[in-house]
């Protein structure tokens, strides 16, 4: 019994793992389905780019306004994927049935949340990669200046907030299995609407722009649009990084704990799974 | 670590409760005041009807359900007040294979072995062993589960179990709705659990000759309570009539009142009445 004598956060990790593994394995297994919805994403943004060519009629407003809601188009995709598959975690393991070996097993539920947003982060920056390159045959955009570390920076303080986020909703499904999926989704919903993806938040009614503020998209969509359209230098981008740093220090957290009640919950009242 | 080896028991249950809500102000009690005793390297079956309790008593054990009451302990250890302590030496079979279905073999294998902190370098060589031991073609590890048959599957749940060195083994049906042959499979691959793998098991059936083949002693459950317990010849001598020992279809019927299928058909009576009623 060679893992019964390792010392206790060996364990963990390569239970750390084995969740970003298998869901590298999902991906693989169910590659096609990854693939039309990747290409269904991609189309998705080339025609809101051609919005933005569209609408506009001199070159510089076009390339400008289509390189702000192409920035906007990717984030997003890439943001809400993290946040879609975090809180997807309990409604797919329901589905396929394995959710009591899951819960059953030693590995902690923050090294189930962390080897599972491990994996979200890789899979939405190939995706996103993917799409940039992509999107660059189409548009004119206007990168020239862009600071590209920057904007990294930003987008990776604020993977670290998503996430959390995902967790929180992720609990939904374990307080109620039939009704937490869509709560889940009015959840996302929201997200898109207030934080200013594809139109500044001041056109948005105030108590919106309220909700926008408490929306770490919010703030990764201004800093990065900065940092790529303006070239703004990592120094000026820190009214965008410290809310950011706060709500990736509070929400991940904070998700894994109220995880940790709502499987408690779960476990009292007999929701986690009842058949057999 | 050395309290487990040292623990005399498995599993000790005394008075566990509990119930569930089913609307407001109405509940079903899914076990009532279960108290059960495994000792190390011992097999316990127990037997009741659908719907008398056995997968909230396994669900229990293996920390899916809080009790409302009593005592739950696995090898000395609390299993309500420390289930990670427990969940480390503890795996479970079930009706349902519960596998990644488009998943191959080998990845579930390997991914449920990593949960408990088993590498791919030590689960390997052990998945292929234990597969070949089960007569699994092992050109089929890279298969996607759902092209295997339920036998199979149910095999390789046993599989999985096993990776893990689990000393207290809780397996829930394990043989319902396989086909004959199957049956005799996992069946045999019980048996052999004890003799190569030191595990205590908790056997949860409804099939008669299947408690009888496999357990040392075995408790009758009906309603949420286990209303007799012991090793097969003592409850033959316990309800025997006239000098005749009883099979124990015959013993099942003296305890509860009724057989099995009476019992099962009298409760879908009672639902469908319910759901008429509505
Ligand atoms: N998670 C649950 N939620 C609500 N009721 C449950 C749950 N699990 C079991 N029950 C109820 O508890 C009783 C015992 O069920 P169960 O333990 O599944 O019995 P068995 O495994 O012997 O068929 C049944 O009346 C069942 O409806
Ligand atoms: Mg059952």
């Amino acid at each position: 019994m060679p893992h019964l004598g390792k010392p206790h956060w060996l364990r963990e990790l390569i239970a750390v793992w084995g969740f970003a593994q298998r869901n590298y394995y999902l991906t693989k297994r169910y590659f096609w389905w990854d693939l039309v919805w990747l290409v269904y994403t991609t189309a998705n943004a080339l025609s809101i780019g051609f919005i933005g060519v569209a609408a506009q009629q001199s070159a510089e407003t076009t390339s400008q306004f289509t390189t702000f809601l192409l920035i906007g188009t990717l984030i997003w995709s890439y943001l809400s994927m993290l946040f879609d598959i975090l809180s997807e975690t309990v409604s797919w393991e329901r589905w396929e049935g394995t959710i009591e070996y899951t819960f059953m097993s030693p590995a902690s539920r923050a090294t189930h949340l962390i080897g599972t947003s491990i994996y979200a982060v890789i899979y939405g920056i190939v995706r996103m990669i993917i799409m940039l390159v992509t999107i660059s045959l189409f548009f004119d955009l206007r990168l020239s200046d862009a600071n590209y570390g920057a904007a990294f920076v930003v987008l990776a303080v604020c993977s670290v907030s998503l996430v959390g986020f995902g967790m929180v909703a992720a609990v939904m499904p374990l307080l109620s299995p039939e009704k937490g999926q869509q709560v889940t989704f009015i959840f996302g919903s929201a997200l898109l609407l207030v934080s200013g993806i594809y139109y500044p938040i001041d056109v948005l009614p105030g108590w919106m722009q309220a909700l926008a503020k408490v929306s770490p998209v919010y703030y990764a969509l201004d800093g990065i649009r900065a940092a790529l359209m303006e070239g703004a230098a990592l120094g000026s981008l820190w009214r965008y990084i410290w809310p950011l740093i706060i709500m990736g220090a509070i929400f991940p957290p904070l998700g894994i704990w109220i995880f940790q009640q709502g499987e408690q919950f779960a476990k009292r009242t007999g929701r986690l799974k009842r058949s057999g | 670590m050395d309290k487990v080896y040292q623990a005399e028991n498995a599993l000790e249950l005394r008075d566990a409760m509990k119930r569930f809500k089913k609307k407001r102000n109405e509940y079903s009690t899914a076990l009532k005041s279960v108290s059960i005793t495994v000792k190390r390297g011992e097999v316990v079956g127990i037997l009741g009807p659908n719907g008398s309790g056995k997968s909230t008593l396994v669900r229990v054990i293996s920390t899916l359900i809080i009790p409302d009451g009593g005592d739950v302990r696995v090898f000395d250890i609390d299993a309500v007040r420390h289930p990670k302590e427990v969940q480390r030496h503890i795996n479970r079979v079930s009706v349902e294979a519960s596998f990644f279905k488009k998943m191959s073999s080998m990845e579930n294998l390997i991914y449920g072995a990593k949960l408990y902190g088993v590498t791919d370098r030590e689960s390997k060589p052990k998945i292929r062993e234990i597969l070949g031991s089960i007569g699994f073609d092992l050109n089929r590890v890279n298969e996607p589960m759902e092209h295997l048959s339920r036998g199979m599957q149910q095999k390789i749940a046993l599989a999985r179990a096993l990776l893990t060195s689990p000393m207290l083994m809780l397996l829930d049906e394990p043989t319902t709705g396989l086909d004959p042959r199957s049956k005799k499979d996992v069946q045999a691959l019980i048996r052999g659990i004890r003799h190569t793998h030191d595990a205590s098991i908790l056997l949860c059936t409804h099939d008669m000759d299947e408690a009888e083949e496999l357990c040392d002693r075995i408790g009758i459950m009906l309603d949420g309570d286990i209303i007799a317990l012991d090793t097969p010849h003592a409850l033959k001598q316990r309800y025997q009539q006239d000098g005749q020992a009883p099979n124990l279809e015959e013993v099942f019927m003296a305890a509860t009142g009724a057989s099995m299928e009476d019992i099962e058909a009298k409760k879908l009576e009672e639902e469908e009445k319910k759901a008429g009623v509505k």
